[in-house]
């Protein structure tokens, strides 16, 4: 028997993809509510600037790029899905999740840095928000690499070939808001 | 498959998206080193919502989703704008006619040192 959410449609949109769409909705006013306090307190405090100059925008945008390129991989994925391309489609998953593992890593490598400098969560409210925006955003990244490690090996056999556009809704938002946080963490100074 | 049956496009559109994508990151980073900020807000931020814009239109496919879940991603942006209207004066303001926040101040002097 297969799930209610591959055979049925509510409103015009199959169950699942509604659903990732709630997902994404929430996510809006979880990734929103936290970026707009962090605006607010930025504008607040121009002595941050000697803080957010401290990061370094070369890892920013690396992992920028490594997340853009895992986008498009992930959307190659989804067009091989519609063509009934379900190993092509692991595939580009497979890339997808590469992508997120660089990413993990850069992030880790970059952490270590400051925090052997002496910036950690506690230091003062700029490194508070900079490791609670970057954090929650790097454990969406996780997530999604483990789901869609799922998702492969399901396409890989040609089956629930529907939740690889699923899981790249959810990816590609997840690459929407670090497009946002590379400019706040690392570009204003 | 899916009813994004208007979505499908040949796989170069996508790399051509990509490319554009690229081309935008570069422009985000080159322009703040001018250290103008005028420049710095519309290569930096201007620019981060046309890239989030084009992943949304081409890779999320929003163009071609039904309009109510447009509107439902548009309600939660007014949601985000309606909290940043809400609490923007109390967090970034310091004292008013009649209110003064002094432990702020305090804070921001223990910051400082």
């Amino acid at each position: 028997m297969r799930p209610i959410a591959t055979t049925r449609s509510a409103a015009g949109v199959p169950t699942g993809r509604l659903a990732v769409w709630w997902v994404v909705a929430s996510e809006i006013v979880i990734f929103g509510g936290l970026l707009a306090s962090y605006i607010m307190q930025r504008l607040a405090h121009d002595e941050w600037a000697e803080q957010a100059a401290v990061t370094d925008w070369r890892i920013g945008g690396f992992n920028t790029l490594v997340l853009l390129s895992s986008s498009l991989s992930a959307v190659l994925g989804h067009q091989a899905a519609e063509r009934g391309d379900g190993k092509r489609a692991a595939k580009m998953l497979y890339i997808t999740c590469l992508g997120a593992i660089v990413f993990i890593c850069v992030k880790a490598f970059e952490w270590s840095m400051e925090i052997s400098h002496g910036y950690t969560l506690q230091s003062n409210t700029f490194w508070s928000f900079y490791y609670t925006a970057a954090g929650i955003h790097a454990l969406h990244v996780i997530a999604g690499a483990i789901i869609m490690l799922i998702v492969a090996a399901d396409a890989k056999k040609n089956l629930e070939l529907h939740r690889v556009e699923l899981i790249g809704i959810y990816w590609h938002f997840v690459d929407i808001v670090w497009i946002f946080l590379f400019p706040l963490l690392y570009i204003a100074k | 498959m899916s009813d994004h049956a208007e979505a499908h496009h040949d796989d170069s559109h996508y790399w051509k998206v990509y490319f554009i994508l690229l081309a935008l990151l570069v422009v985000s980073i080159i322009g703040p080193l001018l250290e103008i900020r005028a420049v710095t807000l519309i290569t930096a931020f201007g620019v981060a919502l046309v890239k989030a814009f084009l992943v949304a239109k081409n890779f999320m496919h929003l163009n071609v989703e039904k309009q109510y879940v447009v509107y439902l991603m548009a309600t939660m942006l007014v949601f985000m704008l309606l909290f940043f209207a809400g609490a923007a004066p109390d967090v970034m303001k310091w004292e008013g006619d009649n209110w003064v926040k002094p432990f702020v101040a305090q804070e921001s002097h223990v910051e400082h040192h």
